[in-house]
């Protein structure tokens, strides 16, 4: 029992890695219904960023804010240059677009600050959290984080005009132009807070898997995965599915004679197929209905 | 009497296909107006052209100032509300967050929460379902949601897009004797495009016929409704 309690405390633990990512995912899809294959890399890009701040001297968190604005913009810049050109344009050709930008960024990443791994500092510290070796003080800090953007951004939709017009503008483009919501702009906006939100998971997640242009692959899997499994439309079940994707790869890596470690990642990928067959909703996302 | 809106050889187009074939028309300020013509004829398409959700060429002035060239949100932000045919509700939203959203351009804060006070009067069956998710209302529910949120923007213009489409009689004599009120009380001008003729001919001050993309006839309301050749084709007797 107590190994079992002991696994679900360090699902909990890694699945806010995924829940702060998967955050990025559904914010992205909330704005522009699909999904951002490059969002990992400029989660990446955003993080090396901050990493160099420091490097030149800049204090943690002058770095963080600083890092978190310039995604912000930086998010904004890319929609404009390259995205806002093939908002015509079929599925399967922004599809095109993430991909390339996931190899440009990834290899001008290399570019600039070389494959070598990188220590990336944590401002938590990274003692025993409570006295308890599964999960340290920056787990901990990485979970009250994550639930502090949740809780953001649930009043940003909900309690602000501007939050209203993203929503109506990525339900309905057309009667969202019809109440004078400037819809080009808000997939702008969109874009700019996935951006953000992307480069704090980034951030948080650097310490424990180390800074290096790769060092996103995985995680945003995990990220894709939890935001299926809650619901690619509720920021809650994003969060609420990292954390059930965590606890999940964790127990069966515990209990399934001969998953261990190396077969975690399909795990991920099995389960965002079992939850498209099942439930393609998600657990928490709202199903679309429609009167006919 | 000053002219809201003034539209000179409108021509539109879907793709390389030609819908309207200079259409010429205005509206006074004030004013109660009906589009009338057949399936096809280009009714929907002229009130799309207006808002510039279609491409098309020709002059379209509001109040004395072309607006061809802006965008469908600059143009709805000078004070023209579009109801568009099948509503546009935001189904997945509440009651109240439709509303709020038709004022979501509007400045003036403090007025909102009383304008959709004055919403819930012209429909108090809003009110009662204010909480509830607007893909949930019935049809006629949903287009008196539409107008009221047309209604928030406190527009100078109201296009209404077959207002009548798919509602009980009953509903549709209600809703056209709200359309009335807010012409009269609120000195909204309102243009309306009905396949309903009878209706829309008693209700409206004046009225334009158009066939295949031009208007074929114009004039006062009641001697549309007396000539000949409307009563055959579009009153049918």
């Amino acid at each position: 029992m107590e190994l079992f309690a002991n696994q679900v405390l360090a699902g909990i633990a890694t699945g806010a890695i995924y829940a702060c990512m998967a955050l990025a995912v559904v914010m992205i899809y909330q704005a522009i219904d699909h999904l951002n294959f490059a969002q990992g890399e400029m989660a990446m890009f955003s993080t090396f960023m901050s990493w160099q701040m420091m490097q030149w001297g800049v204090p943690y968190w002058w770095a963080f804010i600083l890092t978190v604005i310039l995604s912000f913009a930086g998010g904004i810049l890319i929609e404009r240059l390259l995205f806002k050109p093939l908002a015509k344009a079929p599925v399967l050709t922004n599809v095109a677009g993430f991909i390339a930008l996931f190899a440009i960024v990834n290899s001008v990443a290399g570019l600039i600050w070389d494959f070598t791994i990188k220590q990336y500092p944590t401002p938590f510290g990274s003692s025993p959290f409570l006295g308890s070796q599964l999960i340290s003080t920056h787990q901990a800090g990485m979970i009250g984080v994550t639930l502090l953007l949740l809780a953001a951004l649930y009043f940003f939709f909900q309690f602000t005009r501007i939050g209203l017009a993203m929503r109506a503008a990525a339900s309905l483009p057309e009667s969202a132009r019809l109440v004078g919501i400037n819809t080009s702009w808000m997939i702008a906006l969109g874009w700019g807070m996935a951006s953000a939100i992307g480069a704090i998971a980034g951030m948080l997640i650097a310490p424990v898997v180390f800074l290096e242009p790769n060092m996103m692959g995985g995680v945003l899997i995990y990220g894709f995965a939890s935001a299926v499994l809650g619901g690619l439309s509720s920021p809650l079940g994003a969060v609420i599915g990292g954390f059930l994707v965590g606890i999940f790869e964790n127990l069966a890596g515990t209990y399934i004679p001969g998953v261990g470690n190396e077969l975690k990642l399909p795990i991920a990928l099995a389960l965002i197929i079992t939850v498209l067959v099942v439930k393609p909703a998600g657990l928490f996302g709202r199903p679309i209905v429609k009167r006919v | 009497m000053t002219t809201m809106l003034n539209v000179k050889d409108l021509r539109a187009y879907y793709g390389q296909v030609q819908a309207l074939h200079g259409l010429s028309f205005s509206l006074n300020e004030g004013s109660l107006t009906t589009l009338l013509g057949a399936n096809g004829a280009g009714k929907t398409t002229t009130l799309r052209a207006i808002c510039n959700m279609v491409r098309s060429t020709g002059v379209i002035e509001f109040q004395g100032k072309p607006i061809g060239s802006r965008s469908t949100e600059n143009v709805v932000r000078l004070g023209i509300a579009h109801v568009p045919q099948g509503r546009g509700t935001f189904t997945n939203m509440t009651v109240e967050e439709n509303l709020q959203l038709g004022a979501i351009t509007r400045g003036d804060k403090k007025n909102i929460v009383a304008d959709i006070e004055r919403m819930y009067d012209h429909f108090p069956v809003l009110k009662q379902r204010y909480t509830q998710q607007a893909g949930t209302l019935s049809g006629g529910e949903q287009q008196m949601l539409a107008v009221a949120r047309a209604l928030m923007l406190r527009p100078r213009l109201m296009l209404l897009d077959e207002p009548s489409f798919g509602l009980a009689p009953l509903v549709v004599r209600d809703l056209f004797r709200i359309f009335s009120k807010i012409n009269r009380e609120d000195k909204v001008t309102i243009l309306v495009v009905e396949q309903n003729a009878q209706l829309a001919l008693e209700l409206a001050d004046h009225a334009y016929v158009i066939e295949t993309g031009r208007i074929v006839m114009s004039g006062n309301a009641k001697d549309v409704a007396n000539n000949e050749d409307v009563r055959k084709s579009y009153l049918g007797y």
